[in-house]
């Protein structure tokens, strides 16, 4: 769908209305995963792996099974063979076939009549493990000895004679290398690393599940697409899909990682064996060892700069550990990383590795924030040594339309050099710094997606109206959505409500990700809207006796087009309401798309940071988003996906990480061990949102929800880089590591 | 004819060429075509890719229109968080 007009007057789009669901999370109202309950239900628990890699040779569950209380036990048998290969890894990590992957990989799990029960009966289960050589370093396991982590998994794309735990490789680029490299002035090479991090979402999985023997079906979880979880467990069950229904709660946080499933379909097979309902809700230990963080990196990057700061050539080297199974995540980093800019000879290679770590999950722009990381922090470095101002650089580098992108298209109207110029126009680029303190920046992108999206909005008897989509609400859809029908309808926000579907209510939505929903389905409910409102003007013609082209819709009423057409009083959204009955029954619309044109998306982040060189830490002093939000339907959601980005973003550079001992086990996983930023961290983070229209919706909406988590690696880095007197190459900058590196700048 | 252009990593299996000629007049064409021309490729465009279309990212779009006066070029299927 095409924009409306270039410019529009916004009635309620654009406002800050309040949040539909703001007073059901602040007295505690909302239902969480873990707050659905049902009569006689069962509690279940599951058995993971103490290893990083063992076969299993046998499971003797005959003790948990006398146990008191146990109704139910089950393992890998207890699961069906799914045709698509995805499918099928997400059922091996949710129960393992024959071999545990990594330390926390699932083996079996029970449903008993209590908490305790289920736990204590956990204990009783006899695995008899062969215990196997691992790897959880992504350099370690490319290496062609490295311990194998599952066999035969490489895509046609990898080069014989690599270790199997590479699985693929991708590379994107164009120009003459050689030549580009030879007309610089200056080239730095750096090697970076960066850790793995979790989502970190606070809710943790869970799942109340009733599947009786008949097959049939109904589960209700914590996700960010009930569809995918329908899919993935009837398959994953061997049943038919129309026989599971499934439900969303509310979602306490998602970020990616709630778009595939853990306990979902072990909690359907317990009910199933057990006939009761079967609760699992998932511990924060469990979550950090057995839910998906992000992928952990090793990468090599090379530019090549004039003196006046025009880059001539730029290559980099990704390698991207994701895990004990395949996944696509280092080809979106590969297309990424230099994205921003405007190159004649550019070259990304990616591999994307196997170790013993948990299955990697989506992190908002996955594949992303890292790449870019190591691009920001080379170009950094170049303007230090070249003595060139950062944004000047940028600017003089940036993609805009007409640029051959690095990953292939040539870039349409892009948003990049208003960003970049709103950044260079803002007070804090000037601001003063002071002792050990340093300014960082850096650009970000990410592609944006529509996707499958259903949407219903149904005319109630009183005029209002119910608008039904079927995204998990995890960033103010139900707002925004709301917002867009009022608009389109003409009617104020408070008379519309947006909910939920269950996977029966409505047709397939793709997840909740990509940015998507904001885009895509108000995309859906503007089309759904106008369809309502096409059979309401033709409901008043015929009642006015008049052709449906002599009227029109203007301010939520139907009215007559001109003089031609007769004198009627206009009839309100309510009036035509109240006789539905009498003029052809309920009046609705739906709209049903694959949604495509979400245009690409362009940030800028600025921080400044102090560090201290007893201590190594580092405070962050002042923090500015600039982002190209296409209309912003809802400043405050915007504005805080834009903050939450640059939190996650500070977390990630500065504290957060796994930490694999070298017996290949987890040493930190809980919310003690594995430091998340907390209020007091934080400065405010300013944004600003600039509203350039994307030309693919009619109202010029563009995702925002995962570019803000692109910059805050890099230009933290560069801000705490520059503070230090020292480049810092590897994530996250941990007081150690930074004072490591400043007695080691001392010691010249 | 549309030309349709080849990330790096794919060209390997289309005779080492960066752009292809294929005779299409939507996604759904183009994606048999480039199978049928160069089998190798089944394997990924099976796994599933997104075209780019003038810079617009389309996924799963078969019929999608494209002509000899369209930039086209094959991309990874895209995911997100």
């Amino acid at each position: 769908m095409a924009l409306d007009t270039p410019k529009r007057d916004f009635k309620i789009v654009g406002t800050r209305v309040p949040r539909p669901d703001g007073i059901d999370k602040v007295t505690g109202k909302a239902a969480y995963g873990a707050d659905i309950t049902a009569t006689g239900m069962l509690h279940g628990r599951i058995l993971r792996s103490p290893h990083a890699h063992a076969r299993i040779i046998s499971i003797d569950t005959s003790a948990a099974e006398a146990a008191e209380g146990v109704k139910a036990i089950v393992t890998s048998a207890d699961f069906a063979t799914p045709d698509d290969a995805g499918i099928r890894d997400i059922r091996d990590n949710c129960l393992a076939l024959d071999k545990v992957l990594y330390d926390g990989h699932a083996i079996a799990a029970v449903a008993a009549t209590s908490k305790s029960a289920a736990k204590a009966a956990i204990r009783l289960i006899r695995v008899e493990y062969e215990i196997l050589p691992h790897v959880t370093d992504v350099d370690a396991a490319m290496k062609p000895d490295a311990p194998i982590v599952q066999s035969g998994r490489a895509f046609e794309s990898v080069p014989a004679g690599m270790s199997q735990n590479v699985h693929s490789h991708v590379e994107f680029g164009h120009g003459d290398l050689d030549a580009g490299f030879a007309n610089a002035d200056k080239i730095i090479e750096r090697t970076f690393k960066t850790a793995a991090t979790h989502q970190g979402y606070i809710e943790p999985q869970a799942c109340m599940a009733n599947l009786g023997a008949d097959g049939r079906g109904e589960l209700w979880c914590c996700t960010q697409g009930q569809y995918m979880v329908r899919e993935n467990c009837a398959a994953i069950l061997g049943i038919e899909a129309s026989q599971l229904r499934v439900t969303s709660s509310e979602i306490g946080g998602g970020f990616g990682g709630k778009t595939t499933t853990f306990i979902e379909p072990v909690a359907l097979a317990l009910s199933r064996k057990s006939g009761k309902p079967v609760k699992i809700v998932m511990t924060r230990e469990e979550v950090f060892r057995a839910t998906g963080p992000t992928v952990s990196t090793s990468m090599d990057v090379k530019i090549g700069m004039k003196n006046d700061g025009r880059i001539t050539a730029a290559r980099a080297e990704l390698r991207y550990q994701g895990g004990a199974f395949p996944n696509h995540t280092v080809e979106f980093g590969a297309q990424a990383a230099f994205a921003a800019y405007d190159l004649a000879a550019v070259q990304t290679l990616g591999w994307g590795v196997m170790t013993n770590r948990p299955k990697e999950v989506a992190y908002r722009a996955p594949g992303a924030p890292t790449a870019i990381y190591a691009v920001e922090s080379v170009v950094d470095e170049l303007c230090q040594q070249l003595n060139l101002d950062p944004l000047d650089v940028r600017l003089l580098n940036a993609a805009r339309k007409g640029t051959l992108s690095a990953y292939g298209p040539t870039f349409n109207e892009i948003g990049l050099v208003a960003t970049l110029e709103a950044a260079k126009n803002h007070p804090h680029y000037t601001a003063p710094l002071g002792e050990n303190q340093g300014r960082g920046l850096s650009c970000g992108f990410w592609f944006n997606f529509g996707g499958n999206t259903c949407v219903s909005l149904n005319l109630n008897s009183d005029g209002t109206v119910g608008v039904v989509e079927g995204n998990p609400d995890i960033g103010g859809s139900r707002a925004s959505i709301s917002m867009m029908a009022a608009e389109e309808l003409g009617i104020p926000y408070d008379k519309v409500r947006t909910v939920i579907a269950d996977t029966t209510s409505l047709g397939f939505n793709d997840v909740t990700d990509g940015s998507r929903v904001t885009f895509a389905v108000g995309l859906a409910t503007i089309e759904a809207a106008r369809a309502a409102k096409n059979e309401m003007c033709a409901r008043v013609a015929k009642l006015w006796g008049i052709d449906t082209d002599a009227v029109q819709w203007e301010d939520g009423s139907v009215k007559p087009a001109g003089p031609n057409a007769g004198e009627h009083a206009p009839m309100s959204i309510a009036d035509i309401a109240a006789i539905a009955d009498e003029t052809g029954g309920p009046i609705a619309g739906h709209h049903e798309v694959n949604a495509d044109g979400a245009g690409v998306s362009f940030g800028v982040h600025l921080v400044d940071t102090e560090v201290d060189p007893e201590t190594g830490a580092t405070t962050v002093l002042r923090y500015t988003v600039f982002q190209d939000a296409g209309k912003a339907v809802h400043p405050d959601y915007v504005e805080g996906q834009m903050q939450g980005g640059a939190v996650q973003g500070i977390g990630w550079a500065l504290n957060e990480e796994y930490i694999y001992g070298d017996d290949g086990l987890l040493q930190n996983a809980s919310l003690l061990d594995y430091r998340v930023p907390v209020a007091s961290d934080l400065p405010n983070i300013e944004t600003v949102i600039l509203e350039i229209p994307n030309p693919g919706h009619p109202y010029g909406v563009r995702g925002v929800g995962e570019t803000p988590i692109v910059p805050p690696l890099a230009a933290i880095s560069n801000a705490v880089s520059r503070a230090a007197g020292i480049r810092l190459t590897e994530l996250p900058m941990s007081p150690p590591r930074i004072l490591h590196a400043i007695t080691q700048r001392r010691d010249g | 004819m549309v030309k349709v252009k080849l990330w790096g990593s794919l060209r390997q299996f289309a005779d080492d060429q960066e752009w292809v000629d294929v005779d299409a007049s939507n996604f759904k064409e183009l994606l048999d075509q480039l199978s049928h021309l160069y089998p190798a490729l089944r394997p990924k465009i099976e796994r599933g890719v997104s075209l780019a279309v003038d810079g617009v990212i389309y996924r799963n779009a078969w019929f999608t229109q494209i002509s000899d006066e369209n930039e086209i070029v094959l991309m990874p299927y895209m995911v997100g968080g």
